[in-house]
């Protein structure tokens, strides 16, 4: 078991499910066959019947959920880019607008970011403070900079008489990939103010589960700039 | 009174991971550091792949697409695998059950709008020279 | 530095419209002296605006429902009264106007009176029924309430500032353009929205996390009252399909406000894909309200006919097979835009499908009725008259869900019969039922069973009245909208239809009627054991109104009827479950977040209507200090001590207990 849940484990949400537990034993069997740390299970997982549970479950599985549908809202702008990609209205199409040089250096940052994320996390579940503020300010910063990049882009195209107004595949284009960049700003955002937060009150179990929050939201955003690469990019580019 | 009451939180979550939690020891090939690093190098090949298939000529022309789909769903499970640490195991079904929803609607949605707007340019009046040189 | 605002933006020259601007300001302002004078506002502030608790929250979320719908139904009124006043005639509403009031009536209806009430409801019954404390995130909890208020709030500020949209309840495009819609009703119509979608979402985010990960113990997936799962499904609708209603109003507020061109006629833009997109939300949506509200009539079916429900497995299965298929029907809404045979065959049959898993739950709630005690309650009155009169609706449905019919039906007041058929027996006869069923475990006193027997018969009576006339002048020819008429083959169906409302506005009086009457003879009709149904269900084994904590300890439970076997047990045992010893809780803080959120939202939401950018910055500033200030608080929750637990227990076990007594003696 990880450190992370050891740091939230001040008690479960309402300090439930301690008493009256009768009739509980007969769950510890079946389908877990999780070798290693199976042992002791008393209630099966997935037939849930073992009480609530902890603050920090609860709390990542509803930014998870909140992913989900953040993922949800990303679609519906993907399907209008993907219908509406070839309405270029006599303007400049992907293939004359897209710089591949830069999109693979957003990829690169952006991809780095997510694992130096990674690291935070790992300095996180040692509790080293320095260690957590270092990899979150790399983390920071590579998103920023993929950030000042893309703003870049969009300041080239806007120059070349190639803004949103010009045609719906623009549109399309400036909603789905702007879109994607107003979430990694507002992650730059709600990073500083966790970095600040922890700085002043250490590792706290709400914290913790912010931390862990955000490695959950900026982890799903690299997934989606792997759509935004492959599908709009690449795509876009090829011959 | 039998043993749930003297569970600590830790044995409570136990039948139940956080999504994104680490549960996988050290030892195994997706755990720690190493899991971090096997993960970042194999989705940089993965994009390197990515951008050859789409400018080189490595890959028959025809099947780019379907190579592009295919590497981008793969990073995106190295993302998933290594990243978000989901697995199959029995502690996970929660979250693996809510990620496939997520899934089942987006592609509902992606595929079901594009099928329904092609059909419906399928089906338009054929446009006459005149008609097709006014068109936006 | 005001945007487009000033003074025109009253309408000084229209009686109607500043005359119920009016009226609505005067009552306010009444209510907010009267607030006032009598010395409320710390008591208001301290229990309600900035609880967190889900009991109180869902409470609210009920009163701004019972207000919008009140709204909506005048809105009803009018267009009733006017399409019967206006043949051969002008009648009194002009087209400008008339076309607000009917795209008023359905965002109001669905937005703010529909889902406010089933949310409501879910809220305050979700965790009881669950055994637990409260929601997984009490304070998003209350915020979601107050983004739903601000969106209200924004809606009726449209009666006097500026105008409503006048492109029905879904903004088409390219209609609801700035080419053809320049003014400030479409923005109107955008923001209170988007504002209210984003507290829709997370209610659906904190009610799907709080039912998956925080049931009693014991409860396992198969032991969740139907209601709970019924809520499960429509809370996972909320999380998929409401996304989608954000991404596609952002893309026509991006064309409104930054000449995009995603639906618009010019630049290669599509309205077919804003049809599209709107209604990959809007099916869901329906269900997301009907679903609940099957919960409902199962919980009534199933107390009111003392037996267990029949088929329960078979009712999960169909819950979640409607949930997944609600996904795959969105086309019918469009069957004449276009799209080929098999695109409109594959849609057609998707639809037809879905009825199935409707058909399973209407005979299961027939079987849960045959051999029980039926008890013929107002709550179960509602129930029995949902499932009569919703068949009719259901069949009109698989009707139209045929697409060479739907060519014929398309936009008639066929239509509009038909779902206006299955909304209100299935979503507002449910409210109506739910609200009457749980009103006694909310306040601690039952509801006048006279007067709400009276509200049930006119407002069936009322209903059916006004729209079988409207399916027949839809098979007629009616299209939808009409704002005056020149048919004399309508004429007779029309003035029906018209009494229809007349009677039902009688049903709405014998409702407040019904409240009023039950206020002043509450100690009558006082329910002390907290059980005044004989239910089956984890919430009525605590006391009415419940402890702000609702369990002192939390149930345990070993079956799908857990109370039922508690109850059996304490008859049995002649005491109310176990003495044990008390624990204390720890429970959330009250916060006012949720209100301050909701003011800066409001800021926000009336800025960008009215293109006063720094307004909106300063909105948006406010709302991440909030955010922030929230963030940074030290303690969320507080202790509870046994010793307070076992006080505010001991009453609800004694009256428990004087009842099993009174039982065992006449017995």
């Amino acid at each position: 078991m990880s450190d992370i849940t050891a740091g939230s484990a001040a008690r479960d949400p309402y300090r439930v499910g301690r008493s009256g537990g009768h009739g509980h034993g007969g769950h510890g069997h079946g389908g877990h066959g999780h070798a290693g740390h199976g042992h002791g299970l008393l209630s099966a997982t997935g037939h849930g019947q073992g009480g609530p549970a902890s603050k920090f479950v609860t709390v990542a599985y509803g930014f998870w959920i909140f992913l989900l549908s953040d993922i949800i809202m990303f679609s519906a702008f993907f399907a209008a880019y993907a219908v509406l990609s070839t309405a270029t209205a006599g303007g400049p199409s992907g293939k004359e607008l897209f710089e591949l040089p830069r999109v693979a250096a957003q990829t690169g940052l952006l991809l780095t970011s997510s694992f130096t994320g990674g690291l935070a996390t790992l300095a996180t579940q040692r509790r080293s403070m320095a260690a957590t503020q270092f990899w979150l300010l790399v983390t920071g910063l590579l998103g920023a900079a993929f950030l000042f990049l893309e703003v870049q882009e969009f300041a080239v195209m806007a120059s070349e008489q190639a803004g949103p107004s010009r045609s719906a595949f623009l549109s399309a284009f400036f909603a789905l990939v702007g879109c994607h960049g107003t979430h990694v700003g507002l992650g730059l955002l709600w990073l500083g103010t966790m970095m600040a937060q922890l700085w002043v009150k250490g590792f706290r179990p709400e914290i913790l589960r912010r931390l862990h929050c955000f490695g959950l939201f900026w982890h799903a955003l690299d997934i989606i700039w792997v759509a935004i690469f492959t599908l709009v990019y690449l795509l876009g580019a090829s011959p | 009174m039998s043993d749930i009451d003297s569970r600590t939180d830790e044995e409570l979550d136990r039948r139940d991971s956080a999504p994104g939690e680490e549960r996988i020891t050290e030892h195994e090939l997706a755990g720690g550091l190493s899991g971090y690093l096997l993960g970042f190098g194999l989705a940089i090949l993965l994009t390197i792949a990515s951008f050859l298939a789409a400018q080189t000529g490595l890959i028959y022309q025809p099947a780019v697409i379907s190579a592009l789909v295919v590497l981008a769903i793969a990073q995106m499970g190295v993302h998933l695998v290594f990243f978000l640490h989901l697995t199959t195991g029995p502690d996970n079904t929660n979250n693996v059950l809510a990620l496939a929803f997520g899934v089942l609607i987006v592609a509902l949605v992606v595929i079901g709008s594009v099928w329904i707007m092609a059909h419906l340019n399928l089906n338009m009046a054929p446009m006459s020279a005149h008609q097709a040189r006014m068109m936006p | 530095m005001l945007g487009k605002l000033d003074w025109s933006a009253i309408p000084f020259e229209q009686p109607i419209p500043l005359g119920a601007a009016l009226v609505v300001f005067l009552a306010a302002a009444a209510v907010l002296i009267w607030v006032t004078v009598k010395g409320y506002w710390p008591y208001l502030w301290d229990e309600w605006i900035t609880s967190v608790d889900h009991k109180r929250i869902g409470v609210m979320y009920i009163v701004l429902a019972a207000l919008m719908l009140l709204r909506g139904f005048v809105d009803a009124v009018m267009m009733r009264t006017q399409q019967v006043l206006a043949i051969h005639g002008p009648g009194y509403l002009p087209p400008e106007h008339y076309d607000q009031v009917f795209s008023a009536h359905g965002t109001i209806m669905i937005f703010f009176a529909a889902m406010p009430f089933v949310i409501g409801l879910m809220n305050f019954v979700v965790p009881l029924q669950l055994g637990i404390r409260d929601v997984a995130f009490p304070t998003l909890n209350s915020v979601s309430f107050w983004l739903t208020a601000t969106g209200a709030l924004l809606v009726n500020i449209s009666l006097v500032v500026g105008e409503f949209a006048r492109t029905g309840w879904l903004p088409y495009a390219p209609l609801s353009e700035t080419t053809y819609s320049p003014g400030v009703g479409v923005d109107y119509y955008l923001w209170s929205i988007q504002i209210s979608g984003v507290g829709t979402l997370l209610t659906g985010v904190n009610l799907a996390t709080t039912i998956l990960k925080m049931r009693a113990p014991g409860m396992g997936y198969l032991r969740m009252p139907m209601f709970c799962w019924t809520s499960l499904a429509s809370n996972l609708l909320i999380v998929a399909a409401f996304p989608i209603l954000t991404a596609t109003l952002a893309m026509l507020t991006l064309d409104r406000y930054l000449g995009f061109h995603f639906f618009t006629n010019e630049a290669g833009g599509n309205q077919m894909m804003f049809m599209n997109l709107i209604w990959a939300w809007g099916h869901p949506e329906v269900y997301i309200l009907v679903l609940p509200a099957f919960g409902i009539y199962s919980e009534i079916f199933s107390t009111f006919s003392s037996k267990p429900l029949f088929g329960y497995r078979s009712m999960v299965a169909a819950t979640l097979f409607i949930c997944i298929v609600s996904f795959m029907v969105w086309l019918h809404h469009f069957f004449t835009m276009g799209a080929g045979a098999d695109v409109n065959a594959a849609f057609g049959i998707a639809t037809s499908v879905i009825a199935v898993g409707t058909g399973v739950k209407i005979y299961n709630w027939l079987f849960t009725m045959y051999g029980g005690r039926v008890r013929f309650d107002t709550p179960m009155l509602w129930a029995l008259g949902f499932v009569t009169t919703f068949i009719i609706g259901g069949m009109t449905g698989v009707l139209l869900a045929v697409p060479p019919a739907d060519f014929m039906l398309h936009n008639s007041l066929f239509l509009v019969a038909h779902f206006h058929n299955v909304i209100i027996s299935g979503v507002l006869f449910a409210a109506f039922a739910g609200f009457t069923y749980w009103f006694p475990k909310a306040f601690g006193f039952r509801l006048h069973e006279g007067w709400g027997k009276a509200a049930f018969w006119f407002t069936l009576a009322g209903y059916v009245l006004v729209f079988v006339p409207l399916y027949i002048v839809g098979l007629l020819g009616m299209t939808r909208r009409l704002q005056h008429i020149d048919m004399d083959l309508w004429t007779p169906w029309l003035v029906v239809a018209a009494f229809g409302i007349v009677v039902m506005i009688v049903g709405a009086a014998c409702q407040v009627a019904q409240l009023v009457v039950s206020i002043r003879h509450r100690d009558e009709l006082r329910d002390e054991t907290g059980d005044p149904w004989d239910g089956r269900s984890l919430e009525w084994s605590t006391s009415s109104p419940p402890p702000f904590f609702n369990y002192a300890r939390l149930p345990h439970v070993e079956n799908e009827e857990p109370y039922w076997t508690i109850k059996q047990r304490a008859m049995e045992e002649q005491r109310p479950g176990e003495d044990e010893s008390y624990e204390p809780i720890e429970m959330p803080r009250n916060s006012p977040t949720g209100f301050v959120t909701a003011f800066f939202s409001t800021l926000i939401g009336f800025a960008l209507i009215w293109h006063i950018w720094w307004l909106a910055i300063v909105g948006f500033i406010g709302a991440y200090i909030t955010f922030v200030v929230f963030a940074w608080r030290e303690h969320g929750d507080y202790e509870v001590s046994a010793e307070e637990v076992e006080r505010i227990d001991r009453d609800g076990r004694a009256a428990q207990l004087a009842w099993l007594r009174r039982r065992e003696r006449v017995a």
